[in-house]
């Protein structure tokens, strides 16, 4: 009902938008509020964005998150959260309800111009897969004709689902939910054969199972999921900030600055470093960003490098153990790459 | 003052400011509000389209004739990724329709005996009854909708369970699972539209014959023997054409396919757990309404109609719920009302009804407004139509004076 609710509030909230200034500035608008408000994860995405009993939140999106506001003040805790589903996200975005959304949305031609966002950094590169019970005895998705297929409404999944089946002349029973929850439940249940979303959600969903070692993840990985953070479009500054705070990490990682050692490295005789960490004499990097001199310390300090936050929330120190695979550094074999910062 | 001045003058009409003007004012607030209102929806649209250009969002209705792109799980039109949006929301509103009339028929009926069984001499029954209506209306819709499907339909037996019990039992053709009921799905053959042709006639000729019978009966005093000419009408006249035409009508039977039964008919636990939840909860209102209607009857009326011989049967169904109508249907009209909207309630269990088809698209192409306002419209004509149709009702069985 609450999920209605907002998805209601959204025409009535672009209807009332009333008068604001022409130029969107979302950067000045999070300055003078105090906290960078956050779209994550609804149902709990371990390793992605999901909430501790005691209220914590962590995830590697939820890093982002924290990265942005450790830059902008300092202070990785000046975040407010708010959880929404896979077909919420967009409304609250489009809103203005939220300022960035960081819930393992995939970044689209069709989302970054009709919907009217902005993507650039991509935080994970993913694709898409399937998980069955290993009872089954299915070894490929190649042979899962006429099956039922748990997927979550408003997503690129379920996009992808159906073009799959539709060329490989399969045909599956589509088993739709609107929140994750309840897929899990019914796909526990036995209401569908197989489970389908990004494959990082997969081993994350697999880890909630009543028995993990029952299911297994199928070799296809049949889309590209490139998952980054949106902002509304047309905010070039408020774009900027965010995904340079990706890009941050990923250059303290190949800078090899780490949580621990960067107060350190703010003495290293390297110019690219001192440079980042806001060392050298007169940079106006931080001020051109619309941020503090010591940005990039300040996320480093927050969050710690891209590798560290990976290994901390999907990597091997995490239940999930998923490998660094394409989200590797560029010179390493993988896709993470930062420009320069200069 | 100027009722004053009237007074004291020669007998001339009094004079009254035309700011006392009881016609006037009325005229002039309701012009007010004419203006608000226009005004408030002008602004509203205004806005609308000034933020939509600024977010570079197009508005318009062009974007329904897109390709879908998506599967919806329950469709009773052909339908497929291929599809546009347009036919998408065609079949969701198709499935609202079909949980919601399913459900009011099905919460008429269920409430109807429960509301009489609450008034019943019998201790057991009316105490059934009241816990009845005491549980499900107590309990919000959703909780009993999520009841359903996790509490008892997901714990159904499994597929697999199924797919054993059809070798051990090669001849079953009715199976319950945790994925549905699957039936034989009747497939009708050339000619079936004439047996069709020979119910609807049975059916009209049984209602000519009953009001036949009727007029007889009060001019006679003998009643014809309506239940069995009815019975013959409806029943053995489609079946005679349905052997004269040689058994137009065969069966698809479900058998087990690789992952699901194929073949036959199969209706899902979404559709089963938001029809039954809806169905259960309203009939606990519907129950009460009908109890207050009964009860509303002055209680001479029941001992007019012992003293004039009537048994309690007869007594309740000619005398008693006829003039309870009166009482029950405006607000039965709003129960009915309350089922169409909380069918949207499907989205909670993956029934692709209105609402979770066009959210969905609603997601895909970004255009709320006009997802919002397609839903507005629907819903506001699917319950004026409820209403209007419940009126008229209503006025014909109004109480009239002789
Ligand atoms: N990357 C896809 C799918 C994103 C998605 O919503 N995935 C699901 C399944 S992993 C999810 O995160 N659910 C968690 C939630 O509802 O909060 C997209 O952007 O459309």
């Amino acid at each position: 009902m609450a999920k209605k609710i907002v998805t209601a509030l959204v025409g009535a909230a672009v209807l009332g938008m009333g008068a604001q200034a022409a130029q969107a500035d979302t950067l000045s608008d999070v300055k003078a509020k105090g906290f960078v408000q956050c779209g994550v994860n609804g149902s709990n995405l371990a390793g992605f964005g999901a909430q501790d009993s005691a209220g914590n939140w962590s995830g590697l999106d939820v890093d982002l998150c924290k990265a942005v506001a450790a830059a902008i003040f300092g202070d990785a805790t000046k975040v407010k959260y708010t959880p929404l589903s896979a077909k919420d996200r967009f409304p609250a975005l489009q809103s203005g309800e939220i300022d960035m959304l960081a819930r393992n949305t995939t970044w689209s031609t069709s989302r970054d111009s009709q919907l009217g966002f902005d993507f650039r950094a991509v935080t994970y590169y993913d694709g898409q897969g399937f998980m069955v019970k290993k009872e089954l005895g299915v070894k490929s998705a190649l042979e899962l004709s006429g099956a039922s297929v748990c997927v979550q409404s408003g997503t690129t999944t379920e996009l992808n689902l159906a073009d799959y089946f539709r060329s490989n002349n399969m045909d599956f029973k589509p088993v739709v939910f609107e929140s994750q929850d309840e897929a899990d439940a019914a796909y526990n249940a036995g209401r569908c054969d197989a489970y389908t979303t990004d494959a990082s959600g997969l081993y994350s969903i697999r880890l909630k199972m009543a028995n993990p070692d029952d299911h297994m993840v199928l070799p296809e990985i049949i889309s590209k999921e490139p998952l980054g953070a949106a902002v509304r479009q047309n905010d070039s500054k408020w774009l900027d900030v965010v995904s340079w705070s990706h890009y941050a990490l990923v250059a303290a990682e190949e800078f090899g600055i780490t949580q621990a050692n960067v107060e350190e490295m703010k003495k290293s005789a390297n110019p690219d470093i001192k440079r980042f960490l806001g060392e050298e004499a007169d940079s106006t990097l931080g001020a051109d960003l619309g941020l503090p001199k010591d940005w990039a310390v300040q996320i480093i300090k927050a969050v710690g490098n891209y590798g560290e936050s990976f290994e901390r929330n999907v990597g091997q120190a995490s239940p999930l153990k998923i490998d660094r695979g394409l989200n590797a550094l560029w010179n390493k074999g993988g896709l993470q790459y930062a420009p320069p910062i200069r | 003052m100027a009722i004053a001045q009237a007074r004291t003058g020669d007998g001339e009409p009094p004079k009254v400011s035309l700011l006392y003007n009881p016609a006037l004012r009325s005229y002039v607030y309701q012009i007010l509000t004419l203006v608000l209102i226009v005004w408030v929806v002008w602004y509203a649209w205004h806005n609308a389209t000034q933020n939509l250009a600024r977010a570079n969002m197009t508005s318009g209705f062009g974007f329904l004739n897109s390709r879908a792109g998506f599967d919806i799980a329950q469709s009773l039109i052909a339908y497929t990724s291929d599809s546009t949006y347009f036919r998408a929301l065609q079949v969701g509103l198709l499935n609202t329709l079909v949980v919601a009339a399913c459900s009011i028929v099905t919460a008429t009926i269920v409430g109807l005996l429960v509301g009489i069984g609450r008034l019943s001499h019998n201790w057991l029954v009316a105490r059934l009854c009241t816990v009845y209506v005491e549980i499900f209306r107590n309990i919000p819709p959703l909780l009993v909708i999520f009841f359903w499907y996790l509490g008892v339909l997901a714990l159904l037996p499994t597929i697999r369970t199924i797919f054993q019990h059809v070798k051990d039992n090669p001849g079953a053709i009715f199976f319950i699972s945790n994925r549905g009921i699957y039936m034989p799905a009747p497939i009708f053959g050339d000619g079936f539209g004439l047996v069709v042709a020979a119910f609807v006639a049975g059916v009209l000729a049984a209602i000519a014959f009953t009001v036949w019978a009727n007029a007889r009966q009060r001019a006679t005093g003998n009643r014809p023997p309506v239940l069995m000419v009815n019975l013959a009408l409806i029943l053995l006249l489609p079946f005679v054409v349905f052997l004269l035409m040689g058994m137009p009508l065969s069966f698809d039977y479900p058998v087990p396919g690789s992952f699901n039964m194929k073949g036959g008919m199969v209706i899902g636990p979404e559709f089963l757990a938001l029809y039954l939840a809806l169905s259960l909860y309203s009939a606990s209102f519907i129950a009460e309404i009908v109890r207050a209607g009964i009860r509303g009857v002055p209680g001479g009326q029941t001992e007019a109609s012992y003293a004039l011989g009537l048994r309690p049967g007869p007594t309740t169904r000619l005398v008693i719920l006829p003039q309870a109508l009166r009482i029950i249907i405006p607000p039965l009209t709003s129960q009915y009302l309350n089922i169409i909207k909380n069918s949207s309630l499907a989205v909670a269990v993956g029934y692709a009804d209105l609402v979770a088809v066009g959210g969905t698209i609603l997601n895909q192409s970004g255009h709320s407004i006009e997802i919002i306002a397609i839903w507005m419209a629907i819903y506001l004509s699917i319950s004026l139509l409820t209403s209007l149709f419940m009126n008229w009702f209503n006025a014909k069985m109004a109480l009239v004076e002789r």
